[in-house]
């Protein structure tokens, strides 16, 4: 038993974490691109700017897309709600109202995270600065999860805190492979082109998975091994599934703890189901864009279910 | 003026900072800077910081932190202690009667004007017995010191006082920063407050409570000057740390909304001034407390730390009555004297003042934090003309008292040690019986000569250290 509001506190504390992470690896994607790639740069910011769930709001302040405008907004516009900067901001703030559920390991990380962003992020970054900020960046919110893995009791601070974690990811990796389905759909004109091995490592790169893809399949990417391993895989740390099982899991532990079975745990259970019931083929004879619209809509039920059953609010 | 130093008397050092002063006199110049350095980036990463109200730039300061303990040899400390508990008791059996039988004032030992027309005294309270009779349960007395024996009473912090956080932090940071001291100086603990505060506050649960008492502590949230020791008390007690918006009445209880539905509460350390605590009852726009929580406040169902109304007994008006409050409810003169204090209400008095006004400092009846006090000492021809036209206009606004030469203790600078002016505030707990962890925060006003301490006025803070002697 705790506050209502403790539980939402701890809830989003961690989504904003993982939001910021996310929206580093992103802006690291689309960086590489910018290197390495032959297309158009400009095009490749807008993906990353739609990947981050941010291309409406930079238009409304910026308009054209230009990569430095495209990092700035990204990374420290106060404007952005969803701007690494601003995630570690709430993120602080959340840990703050809800200090008393955390360890003071967990509250010292988050608190110098963000002293430290800050200062890193008090001005324009140049592209010369962005690889030593991104490594801050995630080194940061590696040192975060570090102290809340080795140090939180598994209780069920514990338990709302991972469901953040999860209900948040699921949305990013959803919403950064809905952002490409086009590429990964069969028979459009270029497949297997130097343009779409390009895109396709984009995609896997902003999960972190270009490498981990190779240990898994083969050397060569093909469309529905991407799904595969995006959506399907529970050993990928960042697929749908994994996100999915580790959202079951810890709702059981809620419904052990407390002795009530909620909507939310039909709601999860059901989801990981039909994830487990379908293949890389099925979803793509059925539609990706289609999948994921309806992935992402379930998604956010879920999270709102949560917040009704333990009274966030 | 000359003050009394702590540490050292002409060029000898007293004896409770002797085993402090050969240690100190082993270091470098650079270890203790480094130290000092380290000790910022401590209270940095904790966030252990305050907010400045009006400052919209740098809302979370931290409060300046001095490595040279201030130091209290037992005996010194016994005498303080015993003073201080008799001054709780009196307070507390002040508080009763004037909520009830009125006894002071029908013996005329009190004017009955200073409570009737005291906006601190709350008639919602008259007839009110809390539970165990305790009225205020934590109380921050603020002592300074003059001379080798003299101590006075400068405050009672009845209503909420706050700063034990810096007290327990300050000792944490000086144990991590000087393990070799404390092995090498008993110093007797300040750790166990929390828990004593838990203890003192399930002893007063209502009766309605049947089980372990449920404890918490109310808030009015993140943004408040004080949150990060509302956050602390509430971790290291255990308990809940709630705001208004989780809390409502249910069934005659004041409950707190938790994951598994409404729970409710036996004991609340409220944080939040009585204006704020119900809207139904005090300020009808206040969003920090809960509607309703005076009626089951009255019908017993829940124990309110500290009561609303206590506010009276640390008025600036009563507080010239002190030594005739101890004297009534103890039968006994105080063993700590108050500072002489002119009470501007009365015609004499208010000449003198006015007429001494650059020796004295005039304090409201009601502020605190230093704020709309006159330094006179300290301040220019002009604001003194200006503060005595606010005091002819509102006479019994004021009290005023004369400009102490309060003690000095070393801190760290650039140039080594050097004396600055401190105060000290113990703190104590009432309930079924009064405990007072030796020790207390001590604060110290950095700038040199300067006689306020405040942090909201650039005062800063040292770990207070009780010998076990």
């Amino acid at each position: 038993m705790l506050l209502g509001r403790t539980a939402n506190g701890l809830y989003w504390m961690h989504r904003y974490i993982e939001r910021a992470e996310n929206i580093a690896r992103l802006v690291d994607t689309g960086h590489h691109v910018a290197l390495t790639g032959d297309g158009d740069q400009i095009d490749s910011w807008t993906s990353v700017l739609q990947s981050a769930g941010a291309a409406g709001a930079f238009q409304a302040v910026h308009g054209q897309v230009d990569a430095q405008k495209a990092i700035d907004f990204m990374l420290r516009d106060e404007s952005n709600s969803s701007s690494v900067l601003q995630c570690f901001e709430t993120a602080r703030s959340n840990g703050r109202m809800v200090r008393t559920a955390l360890t003071r390991e967990v509250w010292e990380n988050i608190n110098t995270a963000w002293m430290n962003l800050k200062a890193a992020l008090s001005s324009p970054v140049d592209e010369k600065r962005l690889p030593e900020l991104l490594n801050l960046i995630k080194r940061e919110s590696a040192l975060i999860r570090g102290a809340f893995v080795g140090t939180m009791l598994r209780d069920e601070r514990f338990d709302f805190a991972r469901l953040g974690t999860f209900i948040e990811r699921a949305d990013n990796t959803a919403r950064i492979l809905d952002v490409k389905y086009y590429v990964l759909l069969p028979g459009t004109s270029w497949v297997g082109s130097a343009l779409d091995t390009q895109q396709w490592e984009s995609i896997l790169r902003s999960v972190s998975a270009h490498r981990s893809y190779r240990w898994v399949y083969d050397v060569r990417y093909k469309p529905a091994n991407i799904i595969d391993f995006l959506v399907l895989n529970p050993r990928m740390p960042r697929s749908l599934a994994f996100c999915a099982t580790n959202i079951v899991d810890n709702l059981d532990y809620l419904e052990r703890d407390y002795g009530v079975r909620h909507a939310c745990h039909d709601t999860a259970g059901e989801t990981l189901a039909r994830l487990k019931a379908t293949s890389a083929t099925d979803i793509i004879d059925k539609g990706l864009h289609e999948f994921l619209i309806e992935f992402i809509s379930g998604n956010n039920k879920l999270g709102n279910e949560i917040a009704d059953a333990y009274r966030f609010y | 003026m000359t003050a009394f130093d702590e540490m050292r008397k002409d060029e000898t050092t007293r004896w409770p900072y002797q085993s402090y002063d050969e240690w100190y006199a082993r270091q470098t110049a650079e270890d203790l800077k480094r130290k000092s350095a380290d000790a910022e980036q401590v209270f940095r990463r904790t966030g252990i910081t305050f907010n400045v109200y009006g400052e919209a730039e740098a809302a979370e300061r931290l409060i300046p932190f001095d490595i040279v303990p201030r130091i209290l040899s037992g005996a010194e400390w016994r005498r303080l202690a015993q003073g201080i508990e008799q001054r709780v008791v009196a307070l507390n059996a002040f508080l009763d009667d004037i909520y009830n039988r009125q006894e002071i004032v029908k013996a005329g030992r009190l004017p009955v004007e200073l409570i009737a027309r005291n906006k601190t005294f709350l008639p919602e309270m008259l007839g009110m017995k809390p539970p165990g009779g305790v009225y205020t349960h934590i109380i921050g007395t603020d002592i300074v010191r003059t001379g080798e024996h003299d101590f006075y009473v400068l405050e009672d912090n009845a209503r909420t006082p706050s700063g034990v956080s810096y007290m327990l932090e300050n000792r944490e940071t000086m144990m991590q920063l000087f393990p070799e001291l404390f092995r090498d100086i008993r110093v007797r603990p300040v750790e166990n407050y929390p828990e004593l505060l838990r203890r003192s506050l399930e002893a007063v649960a209502p009766p309605v409570c049947d089980g372990p008492p449920t404890v918490a502590v109310l808030t009015p949230g993140i943004y408040n000057s004080a949150y990060f020791e509302h956050a602390f008390l509430a971790d290291q007690m255990g308990c809940e740390l709630v705001e208004g918006s989780d809390l409502r009445i249910e069934n005659g209880r004041v409950a707190m909304r938790t994951t598994a539905g409404y729970k409710p509460i036996d004991v609340l350390y409220r944080r939040v001034d009585d204006d704020f605590l119900d809207p139904l009852t005090f300020r009808p726009d206040s969003a920090l407390g809960v509607a309703g929580i005076m009626d089951v406040y009255r019908a017993g169902g829940i124990t309110i730390a500290n009561a609303p109304g206590t506010g009276i007994s640390d008025d600036k008006a009563i507080y010239s009555y002190m030594p005739e409050i101890v004297e009534f409810y103890t039968g006994r003169k105080a063993i700590l004297p108050n500072v002489p204090t002119w009470r501007c209400s009365e015609a004499d008095s208010l000449a003198y003042v006015l007429e001494h006004l650059g020796s004295l400092v005039v304090k409201e009846v009601h502020g605190s934090g230093g704020y709309g006090m006159l330094v006179g000492p300290a301040a220019s021809k002009k604001e003194r003309e200006a503060f005595a036209a606010k005091l002819k206009a509102n006479p019994a606004n004021y009290i005023a008292q004369p400009t102490l030469a309060l003690s000095t203790c070393p801190i760290l600078t650039e140039k080594g040690l050097a004396p600055r002016h401190v105060d000290l505030r113990p703190f104590v707990l009432v309930s079924d019986q009064v405990r007072i962890v030796p020790g207390g925060l001590t604060r110290v006003a950095l700038k040199e000569g300067s006689l306020v301490v405040n942090s909201s006025q650039g005062g800063g803070t040292k770990d207070t250290w009780v010998l076990d002697d």
